[in-house]
């Protein structure tokens, strides 16, 4: 379903350890969204100096309720754009574009499925993790981050799943270290079929080598920076191999943000690889 | 039809929308409206038409095809900077015998009026892509794109030499055919822009679209590093629409009676009323429409209210209105205050 524009308004603003909790009253986002997309919002207010939107994947949506629909997203302080989004409180108007983007594709069996979020990476997975459960799959989560305060979701995680294995990287909570370490085990024990994984790009490189290692299908939301969220842009590029073989550059925000893990080229990420369609030949275009 | 109305904008009581002849005169081109997308920001209308119809606009403006496929620069091609962005997309692209079999057939279908931005490598591939483009449906004018390196003259970007400008523009006229209209679009980054404008005219462009953006550098104070994966960006968005103004002004005063297309940091309706006096007959929005997806038909609603508000009755009455600072004032009174100030301010003229 096509996208929609909204002037949505603040309904909370929460803390959850190191990140917040934004939960936006957006009509028409929720009854359309699938897990796995995003919204795009405006920063900044009507004059702002920043014109590009700022993309976050969406943690859960309500499609009816005291207060219309609703979006909720979880994200960190990390520029000018989501220091002033951390500002705002309560009525607060935002404009917000969504839903954007190719959702997380769903198994038609009741496989076994693992779920690793990276940091807020994790966002996204518990509606996901609803709607396997919803068709009968085990869901197993992987949560790690750098620090506890950094983990998203580890209660609720342990609500719907099988398991949640917890990594941090200085041991504050869970096994120290990543979540690649558990990853292997965790795959055996659950005998699991599919990965679905969120998180910072290395993150989602090795957890991709791990499944493929294992015989699973991977479907991985990438991070790219992006200006528009739309598709008109043209600035948040990667490399992904189609069905045809061929190496493209494709817009993570419409062939997006999920991909299947095999196709991207992980290690050429950022860079245009030799023999992509339409690449730079010596000599010349 | 899927498409979606944005929710919001009206308030109540807000005035109805005062009656303005719209139409708008590019020479031969005649269009519903002024308005029109920039090219490289609304892709070949496909995404933009989610959200509004693309056919209620002047014209769609493509991104710049080539004649093969590219792939454009590595990441990062993007970087924020007040009031505005760098790109360095490297014109990605399917190139022209795609577009023409994908993109064409659906814009036409749509309905949609069709301007072509070419871009090329040399005066040879401009001229070939004219000629491709010659019987094509829902063409209306072609956007030659000359802020391209030309290989053949060590990289020197085409728009900022007049005899290349020219090489270029006389190419795609000869091969296109009288029907269609080319407009040549400039860069701000030049030494004298009426020059270059001149030799594109007289290379035989219809009209002008200008600006494209200006070529600029962000360098990462952690990485101590370029920013952009193609070290330098073309600049856009509101930060340059002073830049924008001045070009329109100088050339449409040295050209009167070319057609100005006017581009460069639009966001509202006054914003393009600004290019408007300067001198242009249609207007087009590009970076704002990532911002905004709904921005060509806020714009050209506010446009077509601040020139109700300010007592004209025809958009084409506003075209180089500023130029005239020695007319007796003729407007309503509501539209003292914003004239007078930018009347003003353009009899100033450069002196700081």
């Amino acid at each position: 379903m096509a996208p929609v524009q909204v002037r949505g308004s603040v309904l909370s603003m929460k803390r959850a350890g190191a990140y917040h909790l934004l939960t936006l009253v957006a009509p028409g986002i929720a009854e359309r969204f699938r897990p796995g997309q995003f919204i795009a919002l405006s920063v900044g207010g009507e004059d702002s100096s920043m014109l590009l939107r700022r993309a976050f994947s969406v943690y859960r949506t309500e499609d009816r309720g005291v207060y219309g629909g609703t979006v909720e997203i979880v994200f960190a302080e990390s520029g000018r754009g989501t220091r002033w989004l951390a500002r705002q409180r309560t009525h607060d108007p935002i404009d917000v574009v969504g839903p954007l983007g190719r959702p997380f594709a769903l198994p038609k069996d009741p496989v076994s499925c693992a779920l690793v979020g990276g940091g807020y990476g994790s966002a996204p997975l518990f509606s996901l993790a609803d709607h396997l459960r919803a068709r009968g799959c085990r869901v197993d989560f992987v949560l790690g981050a750098a620090s506890e305060d950094r983990l998203f979701g580890v209660l609720e995680a342990k609500r719907m799943a099988q398991s949640v294995a917890i990594t941090t990287e200085d041991g504050s909570l869970g096994d120290r270290g990543r979540v690649t370490d558990v990853l292997p085990g965790l795959m055996r024990r659950a005998t699991t079929d599919v990965v679905y994984a969120c998180g910072p790009m290395g993150m989602l490189a090795a957890v991709v080598d791990l499944a493929r290692a294992q015989g699973a299908h991977s479907q991985t939301a990438v991070e790219e920076a992006m200006a528009c969220g739309t598709g008109v842009c043209m600035t948040c590029v990667l490399p992904v191999v189609g069905d045809d073989g061929v190496t493209r550059m494709v817009r993570s925000c419409v062939d997006g943000p999920v991909f299947r893990g095999d196709a991207v080229r992980w290690a050429d990420v950022g860079t245009v690889p030799e023999g992509t369609w339409g690449a730079p030949v010596p000599g010349g275009h | 039809m899927t498409r979606m109305t944005r929710v919001m904008l009206t308030t109540p009581g807000e005035p109805v929308m005062p009656d303005v002849d719209m139409l708008a005169r590019l020479g031969s081109l005649v269009l519903p409206n002024p308005m029109m997308t920039a090219s490289g920001c609304a892709g070949y209308g496909r995404e933009l038409d989610q959200f509004l119809d693309i056919s209620s606009l002047g014209a769609v403006v493509t991104k710049s095809i080539m004649a093969a496929p590219r792939s454009g620069r590595p990441t990062p091609r993007m970087a924020e900077t007040p009031s505005g962005m760098l790109n360095s997309i490297g014109l990605q692209g399917p190139g022209v015998d795609t577009f023409i079999e994908r993109d064409l057939p659906w814009l036409a279908e749509r309905g949609a009026r069709v301007i072509v931005s070419i871009a090329g490598n040399d005066a040879e591939e401009y001229a070939k892509l004219a000629g491709r483009l010659r019987h094509a449906p829902a063409v209306v004018g072609l956007e030659v794109n000359i802020s391209c390196p030309n290989v053949e003259n060590r990289g020197l970007v085409f728009a900022c030499d007049p005899e290349s400008s020219a090489r270029v523009v006389s190419g795609v006229r000869r091969n296109l055919g009288p029907g269609i209209p080319v407009f040549a679009k400039l860069s701000p980054d030049v030494t004298d822009i009426v020059a270059i404008a001149k030799s594109a005219v007289d290379a035989g462009a219809d009209g002008l679209s200008m600006i494209n953006t200006l070529l600029g550098m962000v360098i990462d104070p952690d990485t101590m590093r370029p920013h952009l994966g193609g070290l330098t960006g073309g600049l856009s968005g509101p930060a340059i629409r002073p830049v924008a103004v001045r070009a329109i002004w100088q050339v449409h005063a040295a050209l009167p009676n070319i057609p100005i297309i006017g581009m460069g940091g639009v966001r509202t309706g006054l914003d393009a009323l600004e290019l408007v006096l300067a001198g242009a007959s249609a207007i087009q929005v590009g970076t704002v429409i990532f911002n905004d997806p709904h921005a060509p038909t806020r714009v050209l609603d506010e446009l077509q209210r601040a020139l109700g508000e300010r007592g004209f009755e025809r958009f084409a009455d506003a075209v180089g209105y500023a130029h005239r600072v020695d007319d007796e004032p003729t407007l309503g009174s509501s539209s003292e205050g914003v004239l007078d100030e930018f009347a003003e301010a353009a009899v100033g003229g450069a002196e700081g």
